[in-house]
């Protein structure tokens, strides 16, 4: 009686999370059908026609190519930075206790937390106080300071499975604290890192309120789309570019998903 | 002899810079664990700290109003600024905004969170975790977007509704006073609907978290005493989930509160609290007044976060 009482779903909760999941992805699969669309003055659905044409423009236009390598350059530096920052408070806050524990994580999490316009303005408040002019490296600094939140988070999961016994039998035979990190510890936190890696290039990549305070007139892939959308010039390469651009954040993220989900495989687990 | 100096009398001292440091922190933990922290602590504290103290301290100056200057001498004036008419019906036209969206993110999240955490299993909890990451990770702009494309006068959801032939329905709704507008895309309706699409998966994710620690027993133990389904879910699996809605409304709420961009591209001209911060630092140059605004989501979010905790909501995150 009572297995078959869980088994059976309630139609109505089926059709209600069906629905909840469509609206969630039909809008992102409309992106894809407005790639291929003909008509380069307006919005129309349907399309009146399908062509490829529009893929070609995209790969000649130079501006594309400099807000794309910008934000590229942007993310990998800031994923780096956010990389070394976040395994650090990580390893201190899980592996050992001390006063102003609650407050570290708090502080980490605090720039992802607030709203970014008030990461954004503060900062840019920030430089015009401390009469630093705007550059690629403002740009990093405000990256990487939300990036380091998500690297943290995979690292504290990870670090929280990672037995203490593990480094102590390693130090018990006779290796030195930093053997211990490169064969030890590196080798059971690397996906998690690389996870959050990945999260942080993403994040990174797409993010555009910060940066609108941060970057002055350098136009990153986000802010240049944000040109478009506020007066749309060309929407034909907007629609190609839109497209590009949840491609390339799909795929980090499914990998981050892979990485991650064989996590509870971890020597030393069960001890 | 302490303890932790013991090794160093059994074994002989590594040779070389990097034998003596490991040999260092192993006999001074703190050591380790001061230079591990040092360099998040010091790029969060000044990088982010630093900042956000500078903007506390503009909202305390003001701006001159002949020269446009700003006048660095502490002041109330500016917060008394945000009082005028004007200033407080941005502030409730966002309030308003984000506790609508908040509420109709619980309502859609809550059968997708049930769903995922209750009947899913195996392949199919595959699909439902992907199929929540996948647009809260996917590109801001590009969702914002595409909801552009949505709404448009030419777009899909017009043309569904000349095909269905309820034009009139939408035609109906935008000559409304509130809600309404010339189009979808520029009503308060549209950027609603572009709010809820956008912070959903913000709630779906703590709801689901909650509802998976609500053993299912308790539920069959209300059927058993006789409850309909309605009174089991509104007084043993509601009460249950709550922390995890309200958990879930911290994001949906907060990001709202701060959002800038949804409602520049999608909705009428009235001003949100993140657009006028946004008017005032750039073009109006009036950093005093624009920072004075941005205490007020951190003010409501505050406020939000400790009745959120007396909730035990922390406990869903």
């Amino acid at each position: 009686m009572r297995s078959d009482k869980q088994s059976r779903t309630p139609m109505g909760l089926k059709i209600a999370a069906g629905l909840g999941l469509a609206f969630l992805h039909l809008p992102l699969l409309l992106i894809f059908l407005y790639a291929f669309t003909t008509e380069d003055k307006s919005y129309q659905f349907p399309p009146p026609g399908l062509t490829l044409k529009w893929f070609a423009v995209t790969w000649n236009r130079p501006d594309v190519w400099e807000a794309l390598g910008l934000s590229v350059r942007v993310a990998s530096i800031s994923t780096v930075v956010a990389l070394v920052l976040g395994t650090l408070c990580a390893a201190a806050v899980s592996q050992t206790r001390f006063f102003g524990r609650e407050t570290i994580s708090l502080l980490v999490i605090l720039p992802i937390a607030l709203p970014g316009i008030i990461t954004g303005i503060s900062l840019r408040s920030a430089f015009n106080l401390a009469e630093i002019p705007f550059s690629f490296w403002t740009i990093v600094l405000g990256h990487a300071t939300f990036c380091v939140v998500v690297v943290y988070n995979n690292a504290v999961a990870r670090f929280r499975r990672v037995s203490g016994s593990l480094i102590e039998a390693s130090m018990d035979l006779g290796a030195d604290g930093f053997q211990t990190f490169r064969h030890v510890i590196l080798p059971n936190i690397g996906t998690a890192l690389l996870a959050g890696g990945m999260l942080a290039f993403a994040l990174s990549f797409d993010e555009v309120i910060v940066t609108t305070f941060t970057a002055g007139q350098q136009a990153t892939l986000p802010i240049w789309m944000l040109e478009e959308l506020v007066r749309p010039r060309q929407r034909p390469v907007t629609n190609v570019v839109a497209m590009v651009v949840v491609l390339v954040t799909f795929l980090p993220i499914l990998a981050a998903y892979y990485l991650t989900r064989d996590g509870d495989q971890i020597s030393g687990q069960g001890k | 002899m302490t303890a932790a100096a013991a090794p160093g009398a059994i074994l002989p001292g590594r040779g070389g810079l990097g034998g003596a440091l490991s040999d260092a922190f192993w006999r001074n933990p703190k050591l380790l664990l001061f230079v591990m922290l040092t360099p998040p602590l010091l790029w969060l504290g000044i990088i982010y700290l630093g900042s956000l103290f500078a903007l506390l301290i503009q909202s305390f100056f003001s701006i001159d109003e002949f020269s446009g200057l700003v006048v660095r001498e502490f002041t109330l004036k500016t917060y008394g600024e945000l009082l005028r008419p004007s200033n407080l019906d941005i502030i409730v036209r966002t309030v308003t905004m984000a506790g609508l969206v908040t509420i109709a993110s619980a309502i859609i999240a809550f059968p997708i969170a049930y769903y995922a955490a209750r009947y899913a299993k195996g392949r199919w909890k595959a699909i439902f975790y992907l199929g929540v990451m996948l647009p809260l990770w996917s590109s801001y702009l590009v969702k914002v977007y595409a909801w552009k494309l949505i709404l448009a006068k030419e777009g899909i959801l017009s043309w569904i509704f000349a095909k269905l032939h309820l034009t009139p329905l939408i035609d109906g709704w935008l000559a409304l006073p509130v809600v309404g507008g010339n189009s979808l895309s520029v009503s308060p309706t549209g950027t609603f609907l572009v709010f809820v699409y956008v912070w959903l998966p913000f709630m779906i994710l703590p709801v689901q978290a909650a509802l998976e620690r609500v053993p299912t027993n308790l539920l069959e133990a209300s059927a058993d005493l006789g409850a309909s389904p309605r009174q089991t879910f509104s007084h043993v699996l509601l009460p249950l989930a709550l922390p995890g809605v309200i958990a879930g409304s911290i994001f949906t709420f907060s990001l709202t509160l701060g959002d800038y961009i949804i409602p520049q591209i999608i909705g009428t001209s009235h001003l949100f609290i993140g657009m006028a911060v946004y008017a005032h630092q750039g073009t109006a140059g009036n950093i005093p007044l624009a920072a004075a605004f941005t205490v007020v989501p951190v003010v409501i979010m505050g406020i939000y976060l400790w009745l959120a905790k007396r909730a035990g909501a922390f406990n869903a995150l």
